[in-house]
Formats: C-alpha cells, structure tokens, sequence
C-alpha cells in the first residue's frame, strides 16, 4: 500500500508538472510535448484506479491521434513563437489569482467531505478475474447504445467538417462530371440517319 | 491508501491550471486548444474517481464519450486553425477583430 501511494504520488507529481510545462513553455512544439507527457502520465494514474480500458484508450486515441494532429497542425503553420507569446497578457496576474482562489476553494471542499464522510478509504479493489474491458462493454452496448450511437454520428460529423472546411477549391482543376456522365443518353451521342439504300449502278 | 480524494484533488488542480493557462495564454489560439483539452482530462478524473468510487461503470462509459467528442473537437478546431492561418497568415486572436463591425 505505501509503495502504492508512492507511486501515486510520483505519477501525479510528473503529470502535475508537465502540465505547468504545458501551459507556461515558449514553444508550442515542447507544449505538445509535454502535453503527451501529461496523458501518458494520467494513463497511469488510471491504471492505478482499475480503469484499465480507458486508460489505453487513452494512450491510444489521444497520444496517437489527437495529439499527433496537434504536433502536425503545430509544425505546419510555422507560428511566430515571439509574437505570439510578447507579453503575457495584463490580465495574467488577475487570472493566477483567480486560479490560486479557486484551488484552495476546491481543496478546501474535498477536504471537508473528507473529514464528515467515508470518502477517505481507498477503493475497494475489483475481485480476481474481473475485467474492466468486458464490464464497460456490458454496459455500454446495452444500457448506453443509443449514446453510443450519437458518438458515431459525432465522429462522422467531425469527419466532414474536417475534410469541408480544409478542402480547397484549385482553379482550372479537371474533374468528372458525374451527374452529367450518368445522366447522358444513347440518343446524345449517336444521331441515326434516315437514308435510302444506295442503289447499284 | 490512495482514494478519492487524491484523485479528486489531482483532478481541481490540473482543471485550475489549465484555466490559469487559457487566460495566461489568450494570444496563442493552439495553446487556448491545449488547455480545453487538459481541462477534459482534469473532468475525465473526476469521472473516473467516482466511479471506482461508486462502483458503477456508467462514469466510464461517460469518460468514453468525452474523448469521442473531444477527438472531435480537436479536429474541427484545428481544421478551422488551418483554414484561418491560410487566410490571414496569422492565428494571432487580437487580430481576429474582422466582427468588431
């Protein structure tokens, strides 16, 4: 159990840590970076809770897509790193203060629920066997299929939004016309003659 | 013994950061994009705490749904920062002033 909680800590104390990397770093490559950093280390913590599934989705599906997608983005557009960051903005301190504010209200709530509740023990473990992946999926294709289903449409939706919006018209491109081509009849292209038979002279 | 609370505390100050962080970075539209999605990590904590904390799977399943839909608005958004740098050169928001009227 103490090995347990170092662990935890450890996680937590890197993940917290590239995260404030993430958010104060100059160069918006070293914040991808770091924000792969900050979800392998949340992956973790995950695992450390029994969240097994999620926790390589999250690898998955985060740090191999989305965040590679950022690191393209990044890269391609070539932003002026100095510009962009001249001056943090004259609301920054205001904006820190507000963010310390909150913390220590949000600290101070859970810690009160600790003290009155029983919210202090750690969870209780999952029994021998037991699968996490096979449990979600229970779930989610009976109970949550329609959600599930809206998921789908979400991903197409994006999908096409995506390709839409980053699709660009060239000039003087030659394409097919594939309405004109299956609208086309025989009577279109071939004219047939009416015409007397030659006669032999 | 690691339970909810640690998880829970973790989760508060990642989501504070990552506040501090949109207003610390108002200028860079893809560090603004970042924060949102450290945000959806610190909200996917507190899902996941509470469920192991309940012991019921339906938190999970939501945690499901919030990457599908952050994927997604991942991509959009940077379609549209793709498509915004192609016509103006520039992501820099103050510049972004073309609805002031």
């Amino acid at each position: 159990m103490l090995f347990h909680s170092i662990l935890f800590y450890v996680f937590a104390a890197i993940m917290f840590g590239a995260a404030l990397g993430v958010v104060f770093s100059r160069n918006p490559v070293h914040s991808v970076m770091l924000l792969v950093l900050t979800f392998f280390n949340a992956a973790v913590l995950w695992l450390m809770a029994e969240a097994e599934f999620l926790a390589i989705v999250l690898v998955l599906v985060y740090v191999g897509a989305v965040m590679v997608l950022f690191l393209f983005v990044v890269m391609m557009l070539d932003v002026n790193v100095e510009a962009a960051k001249r001056g943090l903005t004259r609301y920054a301190p205001f904006g820190i203060a507000i963010a310390l504010l909150m913390v220590v209200e949000l600290m101070q709530l859970i810690w009160l629920r600790s003290q009155v509740g029983d919210t202090v023990g750690g969870f209780v473990p999952n029994p021998e066997g037991y699968s996490n992946t096979k449990a979600l999926g229970s779930v989610l294709y009976t109970e949550h299929v329609y959600a599930f289903e809206i998921a789908a449409v979400i991903l197409l939706l994006a999908i096409i939004a995506a390709i839409t919006l980053t699709m660009r018209k060239r000039p003087g491109l030659k394409v097919q016309n594939i309405a004109k081509q299956v609208g086309v009849r025989a009577k279109d292209r071939i004219r047939v003659v009416k015409m007397d038979a030659e006669k032999k002279s | 013994m690691i339970g909810l609370q640690h998880y829970l505390t973790i989760s508060a100050m990642l989501f504070v950061l990552s506040i501090a962080g949109i207003i610390v970075n108002r200028r860079n539209l893809i560090l603004l994009l970042m924060c949102i999605e450290l945000m959806l990590l610190a909200v996917n904590f507190n899902f996941i705490a509470f469920s192991r904390y309940l012991g019921d799977d339906t938190g999970q399943v939501f945690v499901f749904f919030i990457l599908t839909v952050a994927a997604a608005e991942a991509a959009i958004g940077l379609a549209i920062l793709v498509v915004l740098f192609r016509n103006r050169r520039s992501i820099a928001v103050q510049e972004l002033n073309t609805l002031k009227g």
